[in-house]
């Protein structure tokens, strides 16, 4: 797939329709892989990197980069479509600007899955029926792919590309089993107490390192509240841990209803904080109260809360929690 | 910093009783900014609001907090007191302290600890507050009734009398409403028809007004003076402009089984139809779920005899677009349909009716030609029970029913009860109540004269069971003044069922951003002193769809909403309410949320140019509001994800500020 990729980047690029490219290079270790645009063909055939590290979704740098002179070529697994629709749908990205590959994706594999598996020293990787071949600098190593395929990954909402200008590989189908509301489900299940110590708990370990909110596909504000001295929040936040984790909880209602359940948040968190739970919650709910949507799938749809239609459900129907 | 002035209002002893509103004005007088602090019996009175102004002019006030009623009652009065110190109205603040602390506490220690907390968010905001200043909009000169029974008439004539121009919109195929299904009213017992009809000729014949029938509200846009409304002209399949009424196709049509519900499907019609002789506008309907030729296109005989050529079986739906400057709900009711009583046998019993298909039954143009028969048999019925207040009068808990009175059920009864009496003397009517409520000219006096002159027996009690047994209905019931249990062989039995809004007037409401109550009655700004207006500015209430009324208080309500949308479609302008919204273009991202929902489509985008860093430009796609547009409803400034929408007079730092002080404690 990288060959292809490689190839098809050099080809947009001498042709001149595009003059810079959207990917992955390598970082200190091949599986500390990070976006990257690329302006020549040199440094294409340097550093272009596509494997089964490749997590970070492509999208959100669009915001900055469609906006600048020329066109750019971007690749897109399949969640990341949702992502840039969801950015078409908000004007948030100029789509003339961009020309969008589309490239196949199973899941990607989840490096400290691999360390706790005892894999270390690891300078390659390679899928094949399920399994994953490792290189490290100790030899080869073979590792059922489930086993350390990162949990976003594991509970896949949708393999199929909703989004671009050309595909390498198949267009693929939205997971129709997914599972991914089970944890939801069980904290709906808890007391209002239990769910409220569970989150007390995770949220606690929170560093305000704000990765969460800057890798967000969904968060793209010219300046976020939490940044704005005006806006009363940004300071409130620090007054004590408690404040603290309700940064959490604000990030969650501002892109409720625009979360397209990526998983970056979750992914890029250094306390391993299960952020994406807090978006599926609403997700859920929408689900639940509107009718299915998935945020991203359709760049003309509207969006159930920022819509209203006369049979919309009555507050008081919805409920509040279990006490 | 502000220099602010407080006022505590005794409200005489409605706050005062139950606030101390001394020790109110004495914490409230140590809050930042606060330069004066006094409490009066009655702020609004002539001598409360000199005392506010003295303040105002003696110690350089730049912000007044008033700690008194809602807001709806008396911001104006306070507003407007304020500005002839030359203080911007919007520099005042009312702290409620009636409605949401005196009226709902009973302890004096917990309701001024609220009285204080109250106050203290309103000085917080007052910091915060900036003047602002109204701009006008202009009025369309023309209003909207919707609904075309006796109240929507009634208020389409007056306004047009006014000089106006006023649309009707009737989701019957023609205007009437239940009235026209009435036999006689009381007390007076003139013919429904006789009284009616002449008043739907001069709807058709009013230059001013235009009837849109067999037609539905299907969307409202704007705002008071400027609303956008989307008609839609239900298909009838025969083209209004050319259709004489001459009624031969209404004779012809093959289709013969279509239940009728004017009369209250008692007897047949044809599939297409008058509703009835004296329609308004005489124009026929095809009902396209009986009409053969529109099901299987085998037909044709409508089209085939009108003369005029006024059959169109491709005719479609039609929205029409209409502007207005003020809408009058007029949706009236429906009586309650009494399936779920099967104590009563109701959907067992052809003979056992509701008191509206008894109207029918007993009237000269109904199915029985005013002759009076059962429904079974045709036979002429010798005894009759009447049973009052079925689904009226329940329980909170009892779903079957309402909890509120209908109101003119009682009267009625008298009514069909001295008809059948008079005119059938070998009658035995007995009616079954819980009060006989007669309130109203000459009522009292028309009950008594059924119990008094025509020997109707009244008994107080509840009717416990109606089963029918060889062509008789068997009445179980207890008289509770006697204490006996009672049999009645009876004929017939009248169900006087509970009148119900109108089906579409939820919708309708919803549409208008109405409010109702939970009986889905429209909800008046005032329940004494503003019972025409909804809390919605321009949109007026007449009729029933308010809350249970007979005619005479209909037609006088009816006036009464006209009188309001005359005064508002006299004036020219209007001032607009200055608490809009606004972008900060700096924050603004240009996701379209806020345009999304918006109700009154004030938002637009343009792509603007912005400094970037380095000397570069940027150009950004950034949201703009119309002022003029602007209800200043505050649901963009919710759905802004990064907070650069905000709302003039209620700013997220303002309530912020409220949340804060009021968390304080």
């Amino acid at each position: 797939m990288q060959k292809m990729m490689e190839k098809r980047a050099l080809e947009l690029l001498g042709d001149g329709t595009v003059n810079r490219v959207l990917g992955w290079s390598a970082g200190d270790f091949i599986y500390d892989v990070t976006p990257a645009v690329f302006k020549t063909a040199e440094e294409v055939q340097d550093k272009f990197l596509y494997n089964d590290f490749c997590g970070a979704n492509l999208s959100k740098y669009l915001v900055k980069e469609s906006r600048k002179e020329g066109k750019i070529l971007v690749f897109l697994k399949p969640c990341d479509t949702y992502s840039f629709n969801q950015l078409i749908a908000e004007h948030r990205i100029i789509r003339e600007n961009i020309y969008a590959i589309g490239v196949e994706c199973f899941g990607k594999a989840d490096e400290e899955k691999l360390r706790a598996k005892g894999i270390t020293g690891i300078t390659g990787i390679e899928m094949k029926d399920g399994t994953y071949t490792v290189h490290t600098v100790y030899g080869d190593e073979t590792v059922k792919a489930y086993e350390v395929m990162a949990d976003r990954c594991l509970s896949c909402k949708s393999k199929k590309h909703v989004a671009y200008d050309e595909l390498l590989g198949s267009e693929g189908e939205v997971v129709e089993d997914c599972n991914r509301f089970d944890m939801v489900e069980k904290l709906e299940a808890m007391t209002p107490d239990e769910r409220y110590e569970f989150w007390r708990g995770e949220l606690s370990r929170c560093i305000r390192c704000n990765a969460c909110r800057n890798i967000c596909p969904a968060c793209t504000c010219e300046q976020c509240v939490f940044d704005n001295p005006n806006s009363g929040v940004s300071q409130k936040a620090a007054v004590n841990s408690f404040e603290e984790n309700m940064f959490h909880i604000i990030r969650a209602f501002h892109v409720a209803g625009r979360c397209t359940d990526c998983g970056e948040c979750s992914r890029v968190c250094p306390q391993h904080i299960p952020l994406h739970l807090l978006n599926r919650k609403f997700i859920k709910d929408v689900n639940t109260f509107y009718g299915e949507y998935q945020a991203g799938e359709n760049p003309e749809a509207k969006p159930p809360l920022g819509k209203y239609e006369k049979n919309d459900i009555e507050p008081g129907e919805a409920g509040g929690a279990k006490a | 910093m502000q220099r602010i002035g407080v006022f505590i209002c005794h409200c005489g002893t409605n706050i005062a009783a139950t606030v101390d509103v001394k020790a109110v004005a004495e914490a409230l007088s140590h809050e930042p900014g606060v330069v004066f602090s006094t409490d009066y019996q009655y702020m609004c009175s002539e001598s409360g609001q000199t005392l506010m102004r003295e303040a105002i002019r003696e110690h350089k006030l730049t912000g007044v907090v008033v700690c008194s009623c809602s807001p709806r009652m008396h911001e104006a009065t306070f507003r407007k007191a304020a500005e002839k110190e030359g203080l911007n109205p919007y520099m005042v603040e009312i702290a409620n302290i009636r409605e949401q602390v005196s009226w709902i506490h009973k302890d004096m220690k917990e309701a001024t600890e609220k009285a204080v907390i109250l106050g203290r968010a309103a000085i917080a905001k007052v910091h915060l507050n900036k003047p602002l200043k109204a701009g006008e909009s202009p009025v369309t000169k023309r209003a909207l009734v919707i609904g075309g029974g006796i109240a929507g008439i009634q208020t389409a004539l007056d306004i047009a009398e006014a000089g106006f121009e006023v649309d009707i919109v009737e989701k019957e195929p023609t205007i009437g409403g239940k009235m026209a299904q009435i036999d006689k009213t009381f007390p007076t017992l003139d013919c429904a028809a006789y009284i009616l009809t002449p008043k739907m000729v001069d709807v058709a014949q009013n230059e001013k007004i235009k009837i849109f029938s067999y037609s539905e509200v299907e969307a409202v846009k704007g705002f008071v003076g400027n609303f956008k409304v989307s008609i839609r002209k239900k298909a009838r399949y025969v083209i209004e402009d050319k259709c004489t009424g001459c009624g031969l196709c209404t004779e012809k049509c093959p289709q013969k089984k279509v239940p009728n519900p004017f009369n209250m499907n008692l007897d047949t019609r044809r599939a297409i139809y008058i509703p009835f002789a004296q329609a308004v506008p005489k124009v026929a309907a095809i009902d396209a779920d009986y009409c053969t030729m529109l099901k299987t296109g085998k037909c044709g005989v409508c089209s085939k005899i009108c003369a005029a050529g006024a059959i169109d079986y491709q005719q479609k739906d039609e929205i029409v677009e209409r502007e207005y400057g003020a809408i009058v709900a007029a949706t009236g009711f429906n009586p309650l349909k009494p399936d779920k009583y099967n104590e009563y046998g109701y959907s067992t019993c052809p003979d056992v009716v509701t008191s509206l298909e008894l109207e029918r039954l007993m009237n000269a143009a109904g199915p029985t030609a005013g002759t009076l028969l059962r429904p079974s048999d045709k036979t002429h019925p010798h005894t009759l029970v009447f049973v009052q207040c079925v689904g009226s009068r329940c329980d909170a808990e009892n779903e079957k029913g309402k909890p509120y009175c209908s109101k003119i059920c009682c009267m009625y009864t008298a009514k069909h009860a001295m008809l059948i009496r008079e005119k059938y003397p070998d009658t035995e009517v007995y009616v079954f109540y819980i009060d006989v409520r007669t309130p109203g000219k000459n009522f009292d006096e028309f009950y008594r004269r059924a119990v008094e002159q025509y020997g109707v027996h009244y008994i107080k009690g509840q009717v416990g069971k109606v089963v029918e047994e060889n062509g008789k209905l068997k009445v179980q019931a207890s008289d509770l003044l006697s204490g006996e249990q009672l049999h009645i062989d009876a004929d017939m039995v009248v169900l006087a069922t509970a009148v119900e809004p109108d089906k579409s007037a939820r919708g309708i409401a919803t549409m208008l951003t109405a409010s109702m109550d939970t009986n889905d009655f429209f909800t008046e700004a005032h329940a004494k002193l503003r019972p025409v207006e909804s809390p919605t500015a321009g949109i007026f209430l007449s009729g029933v769809c308010q809350g249970p009324k007979d005619i005479p208080e209909t037609v006088s309500q009816a006036s009464a909403a006209a009188a309001k949308v005359i005064g508002l479609l006299a004036k020219d302008k209007l001032t607009c309410n200055p608490c809009v919204a606004n972008s900060d273009e700096m924050l603004c991202n240009g996701c379209s949320s806020c345009e999304k929902v918006c109700p009154y489509g004030a938002i637009t985008y343009s792509d603007k140019e912005f400094r970037g860093p380095n000397r570069t430009t940027l150009i950004r796609r950034v949201a703009s509001v119309n002022e003029a547009v602007c209800q200043g409803c505050g649901a963009c400034t919710v759905a802004c994800p990064s907070g650069a929408m905000d709302l003039k007079g209620f700013s997220n730092r303002q309530i912020m500020a409220e949340v804060d002080a009021i968390c304080k404690m």
